[in-house]
């Protein structure tokens, strides 16, 4: 290359791919240009023409086109187009057009080629489809987070402690001493293998035993936790961070199918991540008040942050962040016991929304309702509840969990009803679905148990998972209102395009990305009789029905993914800043890594919504006819 | 507009004749290949045209008193540029090198005392022209100081056609000063300088006085002319000078 060319060059080496190209390779890429212009108006590119070249933006703008004329992109400075073509025996397959006088560089296919095949960043950033780069480019990412490549195995350092579930307190206790560890496994051994039965921890013994006074004869069985939490010997040390988190537990047995192949403590995982979330959580048990719980909620964005920080996956920052909002509620609900008194008759608080889902972020309103048990009786028993719902929710408000808008919240007495009222709520949307009153009631099918009888909450749980899928009619609602919001189209100098080719200044990453992929992914998952709250749960039972194509849901899991994470970073970003962390991007406020990936990822939301309408859409029509 | 559809080039249409003389009269070898690698015909429409674009820094504007310091040269055609084939040459000037050019072209004297002489390099700057039109922007400084230059060495110049864009944006700008009374309601005058000229057309900004980045500059600055105020089937000889 000559020197003179370094204009050339440097012009190449400030956009991505180039910018991470190897010089000899940018140098030849240099060598073989061949500069065009093209007047505003005329078309570079026409369907069906045979084409040799890749056309990279040196000035001006361009319009890339789809077969049937409808806009894919608009580029500009630094961008190219051309590749689908040359991966298509070179015949054009997006037409384009100048939108403004172009200077444009074309590069020939045999040096396309030749950086494809040997330039896997290249490859990635220039693979048409588009998809597998989102996944390299999120695997990538991932791999720098030690939570989410190692095994929780990793974690055992010692054989399991057990003893068998009859032994008796004190002698459980003097095991859990000899042997200094902080939980005991208690084996049922009536068959030849012994079986997993509960654990003892020292918390147990301390809030069960000691507070009790209870005798040392007692036996364990009475005490020990029954409904065993365990993680799986495969599960990696994030997903037994989120296990903890929401069941609000410090041990988990690690099982190898029925085996035992070792105990995890909150104290192992925090070795890992010093500034554990986990803390928060434990902190929050600690509080006596609404104002001291206020104190503690300000280390809410700190601990968010610093997640972000350390490259944790949005699965685990929205499991964290919802771990921590539950964890809050419980306090508060505990703490409006102590005032108000014990509940006169059961009742469950349940989560709606992203907490449900395990979703949260740190801009977040509440969303709750009560479940109480049918002998509810409201003239006896409401001002109770009533009490109780104020009282929680006023503290949440006081925590940042700002009141809700839509009156989604315990303390409006529609969501207080007994469980037999819940039950008619839902079958009723189930059965007459009308296309208005779903929009507002959406957010009742995230829904999650959090205190008191969760059994209520999965009672309905139930409920829809069986009612749901059967019914043609309220799947074919849902999905007409997942169509609602649609994603941008892409991203063009500093706007963001839509479809119609109009340009807008900024967009909300929520209600443009994440809502309409959550809204997409809950449909299907209804459809298939799911009872996961979580989208990428749900995107995991939905790939074990087979009702979307398997790359399908692999699309939609990456999109979910990548869109979530820049909205967290975002929000992130602005919170280090200083600023009030939102929702609403500016492209210029994303790197071209993140608009090239972006636009990839709302192309899968985009496809995903039109295989809704395609999938569920006769049924609106016969029996809208 | 008052003169503009007046064709920019009134030399006659006898480049192709005149080589085939200037072949026949060449002393020199290198200047003889030159012209036998032929002038394309007056009629060829400018999309077949192979063209070159030239551009030579010199020490000053008068091809009697100052000398070549760089040449830059690109081929190309109305479809693409090839930087690829892009050649640039620093050459040892005759004259002294002034303080002033040294500012300007960023040539120093120590690139010019490696610097072979003009007449080393003039086969492989005779080869890349050859068969192919020259495009400069200001007609007056490469034409006369390469054939200043030829004279000097080897006691006979050059002749060849060129098409000038700088007179194509002064033949679309007749009145590029504007009178009094414009200039009292703010008109300025409009700048034909090869950056000035490129703005118009949307083309980017260079750093400027490189002598192949100029080339690349004046051969894009051509291409936007053309698909702005001619077309691909515009006959050479309109544009040649």
């Amino acid at each position: 290359m000559q020197a003179e060319l370094i204009d050339i060059r440097n012009h190449l080496a400030q956009h991505a791919p180039f910018d991470e190209m190897a010089e000899e390779m940018l140098d030849k890429v240099v060598s073989s240009i061949e500069i065009s212009y093209f007047r505003a108006g005329t078309p570079i590119l026409e369907f069906g023409q045979r084409n040799n070249w890749l056309f990279y933006v040196r000035s001006g703008a361009v319009e890339v086109y789809r077969r049937s004329g409808e806009l894919y992109s608009r580029m500009s400075e630094g961008e190219f187009f051309g590749q689908f073509g040359l991966l298509m025996h070179n015949t054009v397959r997006f037409p384009a057009t100048a939108i403004e006088d172009c200077l444009i560089y074309r590069i020939p296919d045999t040096v396309f080629k030749y950086l494809w095949d040997n330039d896997e960043n290249f490859a990635d950033f220039a693979d048409t489809e588009g998809r597998s780069r989102l996944r390299s480019a999120l695997s990538r990412r991932e791999k720098s987070n030690e939570l989410m490549t190692s095994k929780v195995t990793r974690l055992i350092s010692r054989k399991p402690v057990a003893a068998p579930c009859t032994v008796r307190l004190q002698e459980a206790a003097r095991i859990m001493t000899d042997q200094g560890v902080s939980a005991l496994l208690l084996m049922d051994e009536e068959d030849d293998r012994p079986k997993l039965k509960g654990i003892i921890t020292d918390r147990d013994l301390r809030t069960r035993a000691v507070t009790e006074a209870l005798p040392s004869e007692t036996p364990i069985s009475e005490i020990m936790s029954g409904n065993l939490i365990t993680t799986r010997a495969q599960s990696f040390i994030f997903e037994a961070m989120l296990t903890m988190l929401h069941n609000n537990v410090h041990h988990l047995p690690v099982m190898d199918d029925d085996e035992v192949r070792g105990v995890i403590a909150l104290s192992d995982i925090v070795k890992y991540e010093s500034q554990s979330s986990l803390f928060l959580v434990s902190n929050i048990y600690h509080q006596q008040n609404i104002k001291d719980l206020k104190k503690v909620s300000r280390d809410v964005r700190d601990s968010f942050v610093r997640m972000v920080n350390e490259d944790a996956n949005s699965h685990m920052i929205g499991s964290a962040m919802a771990g921590i909002g539950r964890s809050f509620t419980q306090r508060l609900l505990e703490l409006g016991e102590e005032k108000l008194g014990p509940p006169p008759v059961p009742y469950c608080f349940m989560a709606l929304g992203s907490m449900a889902r395990d979703e949260q972020l740190v801009v977040t309103d509440q969303d709750n309702a009560m479940i109480l048990d049918d002998s509810f009786d409201p003239k006896e028993h409401d001002a109770y509840f009533l009490a109780l719902a104020k009282f929680v929710s006023d503290g949440l408000d006081a925590c940042g969990y700002t009141y809700c808008t839509g009156d989604i919240m315990a303390t409006n007495e529609k969501w207080r009803q007994p469980l037999k009222v819940w039950k008619s709520y839902f079958i009723d949307w189930i059965d007459n679905p009308k296309a208005e009153a779903l929009l507002n009631s959406n957010i009742f099918f995230d829904l999650d148990g959090i205190y008191g009888r969760t059994e209520f909450a999965e009672e309905l749980k139930t409920l829809v998972a069986e009612k749901a899928s059967n019914s043609q009619r309220f799947l074919a609602m849902l999905a007409r209102n997942a169509l609602n919001r649609t994603p941008p189209l892409g991203f063009f100098r500093t706007f963001v395009m839509e479809e119609d080719g109009k340009q807008n200044k900024t967009f909300n990453l929520k209600r443009r990305g994440t809502a309409p992929l959550s809204d997409l992914i809950r449909v299907h998952a209804l459809a298939c009789g799911s009872r996961a709250q979580n989208s990428f749960n749900r995107l995991k039972a939905i790939a074990e029905t087979k009702l979307i194509p398997e790359d399908g849901v692999g699309n939609l899991r990456d999109a979910l993914e990548f869109i979530s994470i820049v909205r967290i970073r975002h929000q992130a970003l602005a919170i280090e800043a200083g600023r009030e962390p939102d929702n609403n991007v500016r492209p210029e406020d994303l790197s071209p890594f993140e608009r090239s990936h972006l636009k990839d990822a709302f192309q899968v939301v985009s496809n995903a919504q039109k295989f809704l309408k395609f999938r569920y859409h006769s049924q609106v029509g016969r029996h809208a006819g | 507009m008052p003169d503009n559809k007046e064709p920019i080039s009134e030399t006659s249409e006898t480049w192709p004749e005149l080589f085939d003389q200037l072949a026949e009269n060449a002393k020199d070898s290198r200047l003889k290949a030159f012209y036998q690698a032929g002038c394309v015909a007056p009629d060829m429409p400018l999309a077949d045209v192979p063209l070159v674009a030239l551009d030579f820094e010199t020490t000053g504007l008068d091809p009697d008193r100052h000398s070549i310091v760089s040449i830059g040269l690109v081929p190309f055609s109305l479809d693409g540029i090839q930087v690829g084939k892009g050649r640039h040459w620093v050459v040892r000037p005759q004259l002294p090198l002034e303080q002033a050019s040294i500012t300007i072209h960023g040539i120093t004297h120590t690139d010019i005392d490696k610097a072979p002489d003009l007449g080393d390099v003039l086969d492989e700057i005779l080869e890349a022209m050859a068969g192919r039109i020259a495009v400069v922007h200001y007609r007056s400084i490469e034409r006369p100081f390469f054939n200043v230059a030829l004279q000097w060495r080897l006691n006979e110049g050059i002749r060849f056609p060129v098409i000038d864009t700088m007179a194509i944006e002064g033949h679309l700008h007749p009145n590029r000063r504007p009178t009094r009374w414009q200039k009292f309601r703010g008109m300025k005058p409009v700048s034909i300088r090869l950056a000035d000229s490129r703005t118009r057309y949307g083309l980017p900004h260079y750093p400027p006085h490189n002598a192949l980045i100029d080339a690349i500059a004046t051969a894009e600055l051509l291409q936007a002319q053309i698909h702005h105020h001619f077309n691909p089937d515009t006959a050479v000889k309109d544009l040649w000078l």
